[in-house]
């Protein structure tokens, strides 16, 4: 028995299939917001100590490469305040890994959602960045009064961070979009990402500051990598004001705009292709 | 149905195909899409559901009924948005909710109070909303000492019910629920049925997916069958029950291999043995309460005078159900000589309940009781019906209940 031919549309509101965004904002909203707090109240309260565990793991790759660079190899000698530039250094490049990282399996993980419920498929990889970015603003606390206790006085400067925070924000969003919905076809996608990040944390300064390297050509290159702009930036915000700027490094602000360039390119495909995948990424499972 | 009464229908499913294409050999690395870019990987194209159409007026609540793999549950999925259709179109009236699972989201390191948070809002409630309901859900599940206990520590009992709750205080105009039903314990499944009564009285929606005939026949106002993809049938809960184990039971019957065994000294060879239904057609499902006929064809081998012909009809443990036998009609059954055939039958209205029946026929020496062939569960059929008491028969009864002076009488059920 079919439907007798009428004017579809006449029958109310049309059901289309899952997508990226779609439908309902404040569900979407509420969806990524619940996912993220949860996840982050589990780990925060997943083990007795909890939250310690979160900080632990930056703190002891901090410990280690302050032991290294300033006793072993003193390459930190003569940057001002480096054990603060270190250990910010390294809390903002662990929130780039942990939330790219912790991105590309997440849709194959919540597969009992993908599967299960209507919602909009961004949730899922905006959360787990949301997650990561909770962690972060933790851990920036820490940064903070680290900074305060090694005798830095907070400046107007600060308020930079915000802005280099978001920038970090769009980065991380575009690679965790793009990783996640080609994990989905390809699970090779994880150890090559991994070994990506590895090679990234060497490829931006993060134990090194860029204004200390040997060749100045190596300079711009290096500053091409937006998280290498970002952490030079931080540090003159928040640490050193002599420090030289990311503008300055990478040889005029004009230059600036190849970084930020890459950051929206890597965005805008990173949505275009989880935009493409999300119809169908529940069959895909 | 039309889409005509009472105006808009609540939903409406316009020639829905959906296909799923599953790759032959998967490529499931980057590596192997890099090293072979030209390869091309065959598809094997999976056709889900094939045009389907049909609407549902608002306030009925409607079975949809097929086989395992026959795409009831795709199609559940486009209607919820969960997968995308590749040609027609779904319309609905109203807020969907969609119950593929219970209790979606649960994790089980938290407490039920975050769960049904989570839960809640999974399921389309606000925040706000999963938050003052949170009483009303577990007043309901009656799990009112358990609630800050971690959703691990559960028993799967309460797990059900705490995530039957939640699905309930949705609010939506239109639910599709999928085979949230056949779980939890009887006292707790009352109450379900009770919850799905009440939604019906208020004029909600429901589009509900099952196996279970007996919840179809039960709740549902109409039903459709849908097989390998396509719609077989929309009507009434009962001819939709009927046909559906037909489905299921017919094909497999005439697989199941039947008896080998024989005794006797073979001076007849019952050479055939079937069920036919009421128009005299060989079936291997019949359904209960029809009239039907056991027939054995015995070909004889040496002289015989006034055998007896017998059968025995079994439930599928081997409880001896039913027998009859040529001695208790006529012991005369005359005279044989090799070669001579004979049609034992045995016409009767099929008291038995669902499920496999099987015939052991024999045939008898008339003096002295010897066999001459016996062959243990030659043949079988399944009864489908979708009454199902408990009970190896049901028997044509009435029930009647005399109180106080006022006698209220109820036929029995048998079909």
């Amino acid at each position: 028995m079919s439907a007798q031919p009428v004017e579809l549309g006449a029958f109310g509101r049309p059901i289309r299939g899952p997508s990226a965004l779609g439908g309902d904002f404040r569900r979407f909203l509420h969806l990524t917001w619940t996912l993220a707090v949860t996840d982050f109240k589990l780990r925060f309260f997943g083990s007795v100590l909890g939250y310690l565990w979160q900080l632990l793991r930056p703190l002891m790759l901090f410990g280690v490469l302050l032991l290294v660079f300033t006793q072993f190899v003193p390459l930190g000698k003569n940057i001002h305040q480096y054990p603060v530039v270190l250990l910010q250094d390294i809390v903002i490049f662990t929130f780039f890994a942990d939330a790219t990282i912790g991105s590309v399996g997440s849709l194959v993980d919540r597969e009992n959602l993908v599967r299960k419920i209507h919602f909009p498929r961004m949730v899922i990889p905006l959360s787990v960045v949301l997650t990561a970015y909770f962690n972060f603003l933790l851990n920036l606390v820490v940064v903070m009064i680290f900074a305060l206790a090694r005798g830095i006085t907070p400046r107007i400067t600060w308020l930079e961070l915000p802005l280099l925070l978001l920038f970090m924000g769009v980065l991380v969003t575009g690679v965790a979009m793009l990783l996640s919905s080609l994990y989905v076809r390809f699970r090779d996608v994880r150890p090559i990402w991994e070994v990506v990040a590895q090679a990234l944390f060497y490829g931006s300064p993060v134990i090194y500051v860029i204004d200390h390297l040997q060749h100045r050509s190596f300079r711009r290159p290096i500053m091409m990598n937006p998280i290498a702009d970002v952490l030079t930036q931080a540090r003159r915000a928040v640490v050193d004001p002599h420090a030289p700027s990311a503008a300055y490094v990478i040889g005029g602000a004009a230059w600036l705009a190849i970084p930020v360039g890459f950051v929206v390119l890597l965005f805008a495909v990173g949505f275009w292709l989880f935009n493409r995948e999300a119809p169908r990424i529940a069959e895909q499972l | 149905m039309s889409a005509s009464t009472g105006g808009v229908p609540a939903v409406v499913v316009d020639g829905v195909s959906k296909t799923f294409s599953i790759p032959r050999e998967q490529i499931h690395t980057l590596k192997e899409r890099a090293l072979h870019p030209l390869r091309r990987t065959g598809h094997e194209r999976f056709e889900a559901l094939k045009g389907v159409s049909f609407a549902v007026p608002p306030g009925e609540f409607f079975g949809i009924v097929g086989r395992n793999g026959s795409g009831k549950s795709t199609l559940l999925k486009c209607m919820a948005g969960i997968y995308a259709v590749d040609s027609g179109a779904i319309y609905v009236n109203g807020r969907v909710s969609t119950f593929i699972e219970l209790g979606v989201g649960f994790n089980p390191d938290l407490a039920a109070r975050d769960n049904v948070a989570l839960n809640g809002i999974m399921l389309g409630l606000s925040p706000r909303d999963a938050r003052e309901r949170f009483e009303r859900v577990i007043e309901f599940a009656e799990l009112e000492e358990f609630v800050d206990l971690k959703l691990k520590n559960y028993s799967s009992g309460m797990h059900v019910r705490l995530a039957f709750s939640v699905m309930i205080q949705v609010d939506a105009d239109i639910l599709l629920i999928d085979e949230v039903l056949a779980v939890g314990d009887a006292s707790f499944q009352q109450k379900c049925f009770d919850v799905f009564h009440r939604m019906k009285d208020e004029g909600k929606t429901i589009l509900f997916v099952t196996h279970d005939m007996g919840a179809v026949r039960r709740f549902c106002a109409r039903a459709m069958l849908i097989e390998r993809g396509e719609l077989q049938m929309i009507g009434k809960p009962r001819e939709i029950a009927d046909n559906y184990m037909e489905l299921n039971f017919g094909r497999e019957a005439s697989a199941q291999e039947e008896g080998h065994q024989r005794y006797g000294d073979r001076s007849a060879d019952i050479a055939d043995a079937w069920f036919e239904d009421e128009h005299g057609e060989r079936q291997t499902a019949l359904p209960q309460g029809r009239p039907c006929t056991f027939r054995a064809r015995v070909v004889f081998n040496r002289p015989s005078e006034h055998p007896a012909f017998a059968v025995l009809f079994e439930s599928e443990s081997g409880q001896p159900l039913f027998a009859t036998s040529t001695d208790w009609a006529s012991e005369r059954t005359g005279r044989y000589e090799p070669g001579d055939e004979a049609v034992f039958s045995v016409a009767f209205e099929n008291p038995f309940a669902p499920g496999r029946l099987f015939a052991s026929p024999w045939v008898t020496r008339r003096a002295s009781q010897d066999l001459l062939d016996r062959r243990p569960r030659m043949t079988s059929i399944v009864v489908t019906g979708t009454h199902t008491s408990g009970g190896v028969v049901d028997l044509p009864h009435d029930v009647s209940l005399e109180r106080a002076g006022e006698t209220l009488t109820a036929r029995g059920s048998s079909a």
